[in-house]
Order: C-alpha cells, then sequence, then structure tokens
C-alpha cells in the first residue's frame, strides 16, 4: 500500500512522528521533575504540609510522564540505525560519544533514582529521599545537555574532519560539544520546558480554583506556576531573539524561510506577520507586512540589507511554508504566554490572584501551549535544517539506509497506532489524576512493602496507608 | 588477541548486553510468566518486585544500542538495518510493557488489559530479542558499508530457535527471581515453574550450542580447533556444574541460589557466543575493527565508561538494596 510513496520521505516522517511524541514527555518532564524537587526542598524547610501534599499530587502524574518518556526515548536510540544508517555510520563518531555520555551521565542517574524517588519515602528517610528527587532533577538537565549538543552539532558542525570513508571524524571535542548554537539552544529549550510545566502546573490549579476557590494545594500550585510563567516567558523572548540572531548568523537560509524572504531587500527588509509562502511562484500570498521591521528585528537597523531565498539555489531551499508557519505558531504561544504572565501580574499586584475567574480560564486555556509551542519550534529549527541532515555537509537524502517503502510506510502505521493507543491512554490518565482536587493527606505513588525489610514502621506512613486502603 | 581501545570497548558493548540480559530478562521474564500467576495477589506482587528498578534495567538496552552507535557505528548502522522488522517488533512490545507499569494501577476496570500488553509486550520483546540474536549469528550479508540482504532475511529455523530458547531463558530468570522476592503461594508456584524452565532452558541452550557450530565453519574450527578446545570446553563444563547448582538449590528450597546460577547460564551463554563471534561484530566479514568508530571518538569516552560505569553500578545496587528483601502484593493508588 506505499509503494507510491518515497520511502525517504516516509522515513522522514517516521522520524518526525516519534521525536515529537517523544519529546512531549521529556518537555513536561525536566521541568515536573524541577518543581518536584522545589516542593519537597520547601517542605523539608518550612514543614508545610501543602508542600509534601502537592509534591505526592505531582509525583503520581511525574510516575506516567516519565514511563512514556522512557519508552518512546528507547525507539529514538534505535531509529537512527533502522531507517538512517548511513547517516549512523557517518555522523556517528561524533554524535554517538555525545550520546554515549547522556546514557551514561544521565540516564542511568535519572532511572537509578526514580524508583527510590518514586517508591522509597519510607525506606530511605527523608534526606536521602530529597537528595534522589535532586539526582532525577539534575539527571533530567544533564539529558537535555547532551542530546542538545548532539542536534546542534547536526545544526552547526564544528571541530571535525572527513576522513577517507566520508565519517565525521571529531578533531576538537570542546568545539563539538560547545558548537556554535548549542548554548542558545539549550538555554531556549530549557526555558521552554519550565514553561511548558508551569503552563500546565498553572492550568491544573486555575481548573481548581475555578471549582473551590479555598483550595490551598490549588492556591500553592497556581501561585507558584504564575510567578515562574512571570519571570521566565520575558527570559524565553529574549533567549528566543538571541537563538534567531545565532540562526542568522550559522543559518541565515532558515532564517529567511522563517521570515518568508523570497527576494533580497538591499534597504530594509518588511516584517511578514502573516501570509501564505508560495514558494512555485516565489513569494507570499495574502501577506500582511510591517515594513522595514524585520531588518530592525535581525539587524537592529531599519534599512540594514537582507538577503533572501533569491541568492540562494532552489535544492538548497527548506519546505518554506512549514518553516513559516510553525515559527509564527510557537512565537504566537510565546506572546499569549507573556500576555498571561503580565495578567497574573495585575492580579496579584490587585490582591485578586485567586478569584478572578477569567484568569483562571485564561490559565486554563493556555495548559496545552507550551507543547505546542514546543513542538512548533522544533519543527521550524529541524525542518528549517532540510535538505541536510548535517548542515551544509550531508543531506537527508544521502543520510537513509536502504530502504524500502512498504517496510518504513507498514512500521510508521505500526508505531501510529501503537503511540495513539498507549500514549492516548497515558493522557486519559494523566488527566484523570489531575481532575482530582489536591487534598490533605495526599497519596504519592505507594508500593512500601514490606515495610519490615527496612525495620521500621513510621506511624504517619501507617495512618496514610490505612487512608488509602478505606478509600480503595 | 590485542587488547586495545576498539578491544576494549567491545567488551564495554558486551557487558552492556550482559546487563540488559540479565536485569531486563527477569522483569522481561516475569511478563512471559503473567499468564501462568492467578489475577490478584500473586500478580500484583510479582509487578511490584520489579516496577523500582525496571526503569533502570532498561537503560542498559539504550546503553547497548547508543553504545554500539558510538563506539562501532558501521555495525550498528548494518544489524539495524538487517534486522528492520524484529527491531521494530522489539520497541513497539517494550512500549506495551513500559507503560503497564503505571497503567494497570491507574484504573481496576482496566488492568485487565495492561496485565496482557504487559505480558504480550514481553513476549513479543523477548522473541524478537532472540531471533536478533539468532539472526546476528547466522551472519549479516554486507556491501559497500551497508547492509545488502533481504527483509527476511533474518526470519530462519535457527533465529526462531534462539528466539523460543530466549523466552525460556528470561522466564526462567524471572521465576528464580521472584523465588527470592516472594513467599508463599506465589514462591511456591514459582519453585515449580522455576524446575520446568530450567528443563527447558537446558534443552534449548544444548539445541542452540549444537546447532551453532553448523553454522559456518569459522564457527567449528573456533570451537574444536586443537588446542584452543581445552579453553572452549570449560564453557560447557562450567554449564553442566551450574545446572547440576540450580536444581539442587531448587529441590532444596534455597531462596537465592536459583537465581544466581540462572545469572551464571546467561554469563556463560554470551560467553560462548563471544567465543563463536571473535574477532568479527557482525559476522561474517565485518571484524571488531573494522567497525570501530575512529580512535579519537573511543579515546574520548574511555574516562566516561572508566570512571562513570563503577558509579552506576554503585548506585544500582544502592536502589536494588532498598528494595530489598519480599515484596508486598500492595499496589499504589
Amino acid at each position: 500500500m506505499f509503494e507510491g510513496l518515497d520511502a525517504i520521505f516516509l522515513a522522514r516522517l517516521q522520524f518526525a512522528f516519534t521525536v515529537s511524541f517523544h519529546f512531549i514527555f521529556p518537555s513536561f518532564s525536566i521541568g515536573l521533575a524541577s518543581y518536584l524537587a522545589v516542593l519537597e526542598g520547601l517542605w523539608l524547610w518550612t514543614g508545610r504540609q501543602v508542600y509534601l501534599d502537592l509534591f505526592k499530587y505531582w509525583l503520581k502524574i511525574f510516575a506516567l510522564a516519565f514511563g512514556m518518556g522512557v519508552v518512546s526515548g528507547i525507539v529514538m536510540s534505535y531509529q537512527f540505525g533502522t531507517n538512517w544508517s548511513v547517516f549512523s555510520d557517518k555522523a556517528g563518531p561524533v554524535i554517538g560519544p555525545l550520546m554515549a555520555y547522556e546514557v551514561l551521565t544521565a540516564f542511568f542517574l535519572e532511572a537509578g533514582f526514580l524508583g527510590v524517588m518514586l517508591f522509597g519515602m519510607n525506606r530511605v528517610g527523608k534526606g536521602l529521599h530529597f537528595a534522589a528527587t535532586l539526582a532525577v532533577a539534575v539527571g533530567t538537565f544533564i539529558s537535555a545537555f547532551w542530546i542538545l549538543s548532539a542536534n546542534s552539532w547536526m545544526q552547526t558542525p564544528a571541530g571535525h574532519a572527513i576522513n577517507a570513508s566520508g565519517q565525521f571524524v571529531p578533531v576538537d571535542w570542546w568545539a563539538i560539544i560547545f558548537n556554535p548554537s548549542f548554548p542558545y539552544r539549550l538555554v531556549h529549550t530549557v526555558f521552554g520546558a519550565y514553561l511548558t510545566t508551569a503552563l500546565v502546573v498553572g492550568a491544573v490549579g486555575a481548573w481548581h480554583l475555578l471549582r473551590e476557590r479555598g483550595n490551598e494545594g490549588a492556591r500553592v500550585m497556581f501561585s507558584m506556576a504564575m510567578g515562574m510563567i512571570t519571570v521566565v516567558a520575558p527570559l524565553q523572548i529574549f533567549a528566543g531573539d538571541q537563538h534567531g540572531l545565532n540562526t542568522l548568523e550559522h543559518q541565515p537560509v532558515k532564517v529567511m524561510a522563517m521570515e518568508g524572504h523570497f527576494q533580497s531587500h538591499p534597504d530594509g527588509a518588511p516584517l511578514v506577520l502573516f501570509g501564505w509562502p508560495d514558494e512555485a511562484a516565489g513569494k507570499n500570498l495574502f501577506a500582511v507586512e510591517i515594513p522595514k521591521a524585520s531588518s530592525l528585528i535581525l539587524k537592529h537597523a531599519w534599512d540594514a540589507p537582507l538577503k533572501g531565498l533569491d541568492t540562494v539555489d532552489r535544492k538548497d531551499w527548506p519546505p518554506v511554508p512549514v518553516v513559516f508557519w510553525s515559527f509564527r505558531i510557537m512565537v504566537g504561544m510565546g506572546m499569549l504566554m507573556l500576555a498571561l504572565a503580565a495578567f497574573s501580574l495585575l492580579a496579584r499586584a490587585r490582591k485578586r490572584l485567586y478569584d478572578w475567574p477569567l484568569l483562571h480560564h485564561f490559565a486554563l486555556a493556555m495548559g496545552p501551549a507550551g507543547f505546542v509551542a514546543v513542538i512548533a519550534g522544533w519543527v521550524t529549527t529541524e525542518v528549517g535544517r532540510q535538505p541536510y541532515t548535517v548542515y551544509g555537509l550531508l543531506r537527508t537524502v544521502d543520510s537513509a539506509s536502504a530502504l524500502d517503502a512498504p517496510a518504513v510506510g507498514a512500521s510508521l502505521m505500526a508505531f501510529v497506532v501503537v503511540y495513539f493507543f498507549a500514549f492516548g491512554a497515558g493522557t486519559y490518565y494523566i488527566l484523570k489524576l489531575m481532575s482530582h482536587p489536591p487534598h490533605r493527606g495526599e497519596e504519592g505513588p505507594r508500593r512500601d512493602q514490606p515495610v519490615r525489610a527496612a525495620g521500621i514502621t513510621p506511624a504517619p506512613a501507617v495512618a496514610d496507608s490505612l487512608a488509602t486502603d478505606k478509600e480503595a | 588477541m590485542p587488547f586495545d581501545l576498539p578491544m576494549f570497548f567491545a567488551f564495554i558493548i558486551a557487558f552492556a548486553i550482559l546487563a540488559y540480559v540479565v536485569m531486563d530478562g527477569f522483569d522481561l521474564g516475569i511478563g512471559i510468566l503473567f499468564p501462568f500467576l492467578p489475577v490478584g495477589r500473586e500478580r500484583d506482587s510479582a509487578m511490584n518486585s520489579v516496577a523500582p528498578v525496571w526503569d533502570g534495567n532498561e537503560t542498559w538496552l539504550v546503553m547497548g544500542g547508543g553504545g554500539l552507535l558510538a563506539a562501532f557505528p558501521l555495525a550498528y548502522g548494518m544489524i539495524l538495518s538487517a534486522l528492520y522488522a524484529p527491531i521494530i517488533a522489539m520497541l513497539l512490545a517494550l512500549v506495551f510493557r513500559g507503560v503497564a507499569f503505571e497503567f494497570r494501577w491507574r484504573n481496576p476496570r482496566h488492568r485487565g488489559l495492561w496485565d496482557m500488553a504487559f505480558s504480550g509486550g514481553s513476549i513479543v520483546a523477548t522473541l524478537a530479542q532472540g531471533i536478533t540474536l539468532g539472526a546476528l549469528l547466522q551472519g549479516i550479508a554486507v556491501q559497500n558499508r551497508a547492509y545488502a540482504g533481504g527483509w527476511f532475511d533474518w526470519l530462519t529455523p535457527f533465529s526462531l530457535l534462539v528466539g523460543v530458547s530466549l523466552l525460556c531463558g528470561y522466564a526462567l530468570l524471572g521465576s528464580t527471581w521472584l523465588v527470592m522476592k516472594s513467599e508463599g503461594s506465589l514462591q511456591e508456584r514459582c519453585y515449580r515453574l522455576a524446575f520446568r524452565l530450567g528443563v527447558a532452558t537446558i534443552v534449548a541452550m544444548a539445541a542452540v550450542s549444537a546447532a551453532t557450530p553448523f553454522l559456518r565453519d569459522a564457527y567449528w574450527m573456533r570451537w574444536f580447533a586443537w588446542p584452543q578446545v581445552l579453553f572452549t570446553a570449560q564453557v560447557p563444563l562450567l554449564v553442566a556444574i551450574v545446572t547440576f547448582v540450580l536444581f539442587w538449590s531448587l529441590r532444596r528450597g534455597h531462596h537465592y541460589t536459583p537465581f544466581l546460577m540462572a545469572l551464571a547460564l546467561f554469563g556463560l551463554g554470551l560467553a560462548g557466543l563471544g567465543i563463536s563471534l571473535y574477532p568479527n561484530v557482525v559476522p561474517p566479514s565485518v571484524s571488531i575493527w573494522d567497525a570501530a568508530a575512529p580512535h579519537d571518538s573511543l579515546k574520548f569516552m574511555l574516562p566516561g565508561v572508566l570512571v562513570i560505569v563503577p558509579i552506576i553500578l554503585a548506585y544500582t545496587g544502592f536502589s536494588y538494596w532498598v528494595f530489598r528483601g519480599k515484596t508486598g502484593h500492595e499496589g499504589y493508588h
């Protein structure tokens, strides 16, 4: 049934599908792991019950999201070989070690302490448990560090040479790891993860505040989430702008596609707000433009010249409409986040943070905005890298295995069916957990038996387990 | 046998595979055994015994894949494209099995469904891993640094035999793990299961070992040529000793020994595999040195491996120690 289709296109679709689905989970769990560490730290520091309740509330959700991230991540570590074996052979000597360090320094750390974090509260004591939570949180960050370094090297390769068999070989590891786009991408991605998590936490808080204004847990999580968004949203917009300038320097063609600049503008390029990029005609249909604004943003001068896609061979163009629109979706989401931040600041100033239903409705609607922005941003940068896998050096068409469309198509179908079923169910369970209001004496993901192996039976745990049994 | 960086990393990958096989082996084994365990306390208890550690166990699979990409990129590309179908099947099966750990507790009415996903996923993943191993032993056709065979070259009676053998072996690991971690009716059931699975595993191992030398002359030479037969003959001898101790300890009702013996069987199986494959990483023609990443790539990873792997083993050990002892049946809500 896939005979008529291009095998490489199907392989790209498969990678895009599996990586997009996968990244939903880490973009949430990177932020959530840090949030959990903050909640547990606050609990240990202040002794306030509400922080422990919130910790356990979000821990159950974290367990689900993390599990889905793990299984969808294993798929990624093998996908390079199944569909992109030529890429693996050629780029493996450079990006392989980066990924190996990710596994060694991050994945094992996260997985090793996750069990203790989820189930070990009554077995190891508060201090060690907090250390386990911190280890998981730090692990998610280290993981982001290495994988973004590998991804950034594909965007802005540096520090390598090419050997006789056409492989990229490392020359200067420092230059490879800290390649030109890496610091920007790392900051932008980690801020994105924090915002994504804060928006979800804020939406859950808002949902429960709309139902029960006095719920202490809902108040605390809503306030913390809005505070986080207020701080991070403006920082993220600044970081994104810096990342864009870096892209202009190293991948100008990508920026031309993002901006929809088919023509060169020797005396100030317009900012295309909306429009439909028509690649065949080489112009934007129905364009709404602000004259010279693009030059102002990108070059900080009204009349600065900007080159367009007309200076680039057509076979080196990325798919312009995809990049153009995904970029606008991301920026639009960012602006809405900024609006939410401003609104919440106003509400806080007027002491109406917990009783302004309009704000709560807005925060609720913004719950998924982080995911949308993160995926749109990745589409912008990855599709914008086309037609290359290693930018400027290795073309996508030269990276694939000797693929047959039916095999790739069939496995793509299988991934789609399995992911929608398994992760659809997971999303449903997460939403179910979120629909329960946080309450005093929140149960964690408990499996503390046998208590006797640890030798002690802490009284609160017994009370907790009695309460749980009654409920069950 | 020169001991240089490629050789060192070949040992590291082999170690990752061994760690993966024995650790995820017992939790996949529990999935394989699930249909034989009654619904309720026994299943919950079996699941609980691995819930805190399965995640770390599966990380060794990522280590094997990532390590292969990093240290032997050529082999990584060849093997994965040659074994396209079983690899994809394994990945999808692991999705089902992995999510079931958390999902089954979320809604009692869906528990049956996720238990099916757990055991079905475990069985398919195990079969796929065994088939992958069998197909690799058979040899992979390569040309110009790429896989040059068909989509179904991996499917042979031999690869299926290895698949079924691994199914028995993982189930043996799972049953002996549960003997160690459980008590009461579950433990009694697992003693009986472990005995039968021990027999099945030994028969399967014997069949695979008997068939392997006939796959290619090189394997025959490697095992039976004089004088290295003096060395290789130790492997079946040790297998015989371990087998004896396994059955003896099961009869005597030991708690820990059966699991340790099952681990030893897997260690010996892997040693046998190494003897067959060496010096190739992709038989019949791609050696460890052909496939190795450039010296600078390997050198960069060396401190990571030397320093970090021991640390990983230490905290993995800590995590197992925290959850030591017999496991209860209660889930979490």
